[in-house]
């Protein structure tokens, strides 16, 4: 109509856009070599993780153990690289079990509203209260050390973070003009709930979701490092830390600063990429 | 709503989901796969009367409802049973551990807090390169769980340089204070990223506030701009923060505890996991989960002071 | 009611003793003179303000008007020294002879709590939620001056209670928080709180914007009320043309950084010489307009990030030829009598009603 002054949009606007930063396409090349090594490690890595080689322990890097070999004489290489697959294999049960769940009950609680709703919510306050390490503590001091059960407490733990995001995101989302338009036409709940609603929140909760996957890296190698995660043969980040921790105390660290190393870049990477995903979905929706 | 009722009705709240809590830190117990008394004559082969004699010892013969309601009491007044390993009172345990842990953590916080808004502060204040340096340095810091940092500073700091030692918790308050400060140092660090991601955010949120112009533009000094413009009115944000900085600590003692073998609550914790000792282990969960609630309560009185739009209870809806 | 610590003692006449020229009304000193004001953001191809001059005589009142984005808040600021972060400025904004944006922190500072106050568009932002009204009013004063200027607390409430009192609020308002008034009483507060360091010359920018229509009112009748209280020059901005007329002595148009036309309120808006003027006093609802036609400005206003040639109005300009494209008109004396300049190659073509900009 008419172009009668609005009210002022102030300078904002001009902020000059910020290219991809640098750090963020490091993380997303360190995202992408880690879940290639993890998926090539059998034929990649030059040595069996478990071949005991006693003589070499705690030998420093060289041709055949470029990354030294630890105090039970075993390749470092080749442990960090199958190490991968565990460490990456536990966080991911985590993230699927969570984020299903996750949207299915966020979803169902701001959908139907009510008495679901509030018990939904009570339950989320419940869970918030115990820390992702304590209940995955809990749930292995029952049924025992090994990898499925702190997967899955850690998945019940990190559960309420999806559910409470899809919560909001549905609300607001069912709050829009399409949704009663979708409904006038007679379409089910469900169908447009499956068809237009998570396509449309999808983006948010996986960015959150990949946030999620290097905290849980972070819970699990941490049980590991206890003893309490992966059976001790089994080569994984953390287990790698627990078993080197002896030699860092005799001025040997490798073994263990090396799957240090692998854990916090590993973790900043999905951080990175998850948040810096977050903020893209987050401008493209304002 | 009056400043006691609230308190009141949030304290009864807490005490509520506290009740819930601990019904699924006992009832996951009682789950277990196996009896309770197999584990405690530790795969022995146990003649019926030894069997019959431990059920009755420790009630296994009760109905769940009774035992339950039997153990509520007990540790509502502060009995928190017997531990299977130890052989001794858990409260006696609980007590000789104590004291170190509160230290480490108060330890922790100290750095925390000092060292995480510090860092948030400069980083939104000078922005620029002071702001991307801290901010890759926090990027790091919330990567880094505890006992990677626990074990790199072990590595660097005790073993390779020699200044702290590698270990243990040390006798008389010095001394402990020395022992404790990498343990410390490694429990901060994830937090303190945390924090000052949290402190950098609310602060530059309140640097945009029309408020903040308005105050330059009446020639108030820019340090106190900053400080009773900014870095007050993103109090709120960082107190919120609170309950969940406090759970972490207590939860990564488990982590630096056993990394630097320190005799405190964490290490109890870890030890008693591997051994099966169910009722340490309920007791540190449910004091822990007693301690974060208890932490979020004194959050949720302490915000209406801390911002007067606030209104109490209303924390969600205003946030 | 009249008190004698509000009532200011007459300026004496500023450093340089330049007398406003450009509001004809001899005799009285310049306040406000902005001369050739040019102000570049980082990463813009056009300079924000392009060359303002502008003045405002102690006492008077002055409107500033135009489009959103056109400079006017910037123009206002500048005579604060408030620009945004990275802005190249070129020319002098003079305050009372001295040259604001050659002042160092402190002098600054001063400026700011003593001479040139400003009354903000949105009051519910511009105050601190935390703080409570009392504190607002008092911090200037109290902690911003220093060493014999510095007003001790209690001297400072006792004027904070005075002007509570000359906007009509009374001196319970000291102790609540902003979240506990109305929008028309924290704008009260806003204008008792520029009055705090009895400054010489007042700012507003678009006071009333954020109100509703009956509290806008009021605001503007007790702000005019002030202002021949107290004497002070009064700088308005607003896009609001009826506003701008109702309480102005003299008028600036702004467009695209530039002051298009300028001249005393009457003459302007009975007889704009400017297209951009006419076509903005034709696209304004009125509900006495002949003929109940509204007029809309065809185009948008150029975007920061282009480079203007010419007059920045041409493109939407019905009376744009080839000249406007090409050079930039100068202002120039449009009629006998006041000053009133219009920047426009063809202001000799408007004359009567405007009519011919009708879209």
């Amino acid at each position: 109509m008419s172009t009668v002054l609005t009210r002022r949009p102030g300078l904002a606007k001009l902020r000059v856009r910020s290219g991809r930063s640098p750090l963020h396409l490091v993380c997303l090349g360190l995202v992408a070599s880690v879940v290639l090594a993890a998926l090539l490690a059998p034929w990649i890595a030059p040595h069996d993780p478990n071949a005991v080689d006693l003589g070499a322990a705690l030998a420093g890097p060289s041709a055949e153990h470029p990354f030294g070999v630890d105090a039970a004489g075993r390749d470092t290489l080749s442990r960090l690289l199958l190490g991968a697959r565990t460490s990456l294999l536990g966080p991911l049960g985590v993230v699927a079990f969570s984020t299903l769940a996750g949207v299915a009950i966020g979803t169902a609680a701001a959908w139907r509203g009510g008495w679901l709703d509030s018990l939904l919510s009570r339950a989320t306050e419940l869970v918030f209260a115990f820390p992702g390490m304590l209940l995955a503590v809990l749930v292995i001091s029952v049924y025992g050390e090994g990898l499925l059960a702190p997967v899955v407490a850690l998945g019940l733990a990190y559960l309420p973070y999806v559910s409470r995001l899809t919560r909001s995101l549905v609300l607001a989302e069912r709050a829009r003009p399409y949704v009663s338009a979708y409904r006038v036409q007679g379409h089910s709940a469900l169908q447009i709930c499956l068809r237009h609603i998570l396509p449309n929140i999808a983006p948010v909760v996986l960015a959150q979701s990949t946030i999620n996957f290097g905290y849980a890296l972070m819970d699990l190698a941490g049980l590991s490092f206890l003893g309490l995660g992966v059976p001790p043969l089994t080569p994984d980040w953390g287990r790698m830390v627990f078993d080197g921790q002896t030699a860092v105390q005799h001025g040997y660290p490798l073994s263990a600063i090396l799957p240090c190393l692998f854990v916090v870049l590993t973790v900043v990477a999905f951080n990175v990429v998850g948040e810096r995903w977050a903020d893209r979905v987050a401008r493209r929706d304002r | 709503m009056n400043f006691v009722r609230f308190a009141v009705r949030r304290a009864a709240e807490m005490a509520a989901t506290l009740l819930v809590a601990s019904f699924v830190v006992f009832g996951a117990m009682y789950l277990a796969p196996g009896s309770p008394a197999s584990f405690l004559l530790s795969g022995r082969s146990a003649s019926p009367e030894a069997l019959a004699a431990v059920n009755a010892q420790y009630h296994l013969d009760d109905p769940f409802a009774v035992r339950y309601l039997r153990w509520l009491g007990d540790m509502v007044q502060g009995d928190f049973g017997r531990s299977l390993t130890y052989r001794t009172d858990v409260s006696r345990l609980l007590a000789d551990r104590l004291p170190t842990t509160l230290l480490l953590i108060t330890m922790a916080l100290i750095v925390v807090v000092t060292v995480g808004l510090l860092l948030g502060r400069i980083s939104a204040v000078r922005g620029g390169a002071t702001d991307s340096a801290v901010l890759v340095a926090t990027t790091l810091a919330v990567g880094t769980p505890s006992f990677v940092a626990a074990v790199l500073l072990q590595g660097l700091f005790a073993v390779k340089l020699g200044w702290f030692p590698s270990g243990g918790a040390g006798g008389g308050f010095l001394d402990q204070v020395w022992h404790l400060t990498l343990p410390a140092i490694a429990l901060a660090l994830y937090l303190i990223g945390m924090l000052a991601r949290v402190t950098r955010s609310a602060m530059l949120e309140a640097l945009a506030g029309e408020h903040v112009t308005v105050a330059r533009s009446r020639g108030i000094p820019e340090r106190q701009v900053i400080r009773r413009h900014v870095l007050r009115n993103s109090l709120g944000t960082v107190l919120t923060t609170g309950g969940l900085i406090v759970s972490t600590l207590l939860v990564c003692t488990i982590l630096v505890e056993t990394a630097f073998s320190i005799g405190g609550i964490g290490q109890l914790l870890e030890l008693s996991t591997t051994t099966k000792d169910f009722p340490t282990v309920q007791a540190i969960s449910l004091i822990i989960v007693a301690l974060f609630m208890a932490v979020n309560l004194i959050v949720d009185l302490l915000l209406p002071l801390v911002d007067p739009r606030i209104t109490l209870g209303t924390r969600g809806a205003n946030a | 009611m009249t008190r004698g610590p509000m009532t200011r003692p007459p300026r004496p006449a500023s450093a340089n003793g330049s007398t406003a020229s450009a509001n004809g009304s001899t005799g009285s000193t310049t306040t406000l003179d902005v001369r050739g004001l040019r102000v570049t953001l980082p990463g813009t191809a056009r300079p924000v303000l392009d060359g303002i001059d502008l003045t405002v005589g102690s006492g008077e009142t002055v409107a500033l008007v135009g489009e959103s984005g056109s400079g006017k808040t910037l123009t206002s600021r500048s005579a604060l020294g408030l620009l945004p972060p990275g802005a190249t400025t070129e020319g002098t904004v003079l305050v009372e002879g001295h040259d604001v944006l050659a002042m160092d922190a402190d002098r600054l500072r001063a400026l700011r709590t003593d001479t040139v106050a400003m009354i903000f568009q949105d009051p519910r932002a511009a105050l601190n939620p935390l703080r409570r009204i009392g504190d607002f009013l008092t911090e200037s004063v109290c902690s911003a001056r220093t060493g014999d200027r510095a007003m001790g607390r209690s001297a400072a409430t006792a004027r904070a209670v005075e002007l509570l009192d000359a906007v009509g609020l009374d001196d319970s308002a000291l102790k609540k928080y902003p979240s506990q008034v109305s929008g028309g009483m924290l704008q009260r507060v806003m204008i008792a709180a520029a009055l705090m360091g009895d400054p010489a010359l007042l700012l507003a920018d678009e006071p009333t914007t954020a109100l509703d229509v009956t509290t806008q009112a009021e605001v503007i009748a007790l702000l005019a009320r002030l202002r021949e209280r107290f004497g002070t020059g009064l700088l308005f901005v607003t896009h609001d043309l009826d506003l701008a007329a109702a309480i102005s002595d003299r008028v600036y148009v702004m467009y695209a950084g530039r002051i298009v036309e300028t001249g005393p309120a009457e003459t302007l808006f009975a007889r704009p010489r400017h297209p951009y003027t006419a076509a903005l006093l034709a696209s304004t609802p009125r509900l006495t307009t002949p003929g109940g036609r509204l007029a809309a400005i065809p185009g948008q206003p150029p975007d920061l990030r282009t480079p203007v040639t010419g007059c920045a109005f041409a493109a939407r300009c019905p009376l744009a030829t080839e000249v406007c494209d090409e050079h930039a008109p100068a202002p120039l004396q449009v009629s006998e009598g006041p000053v009133h300049l219009a920047a426009c190659h063809h202001s000799d073509r408007l004359v009567g009603e405007g009519s011919a900009v009708d879209a």
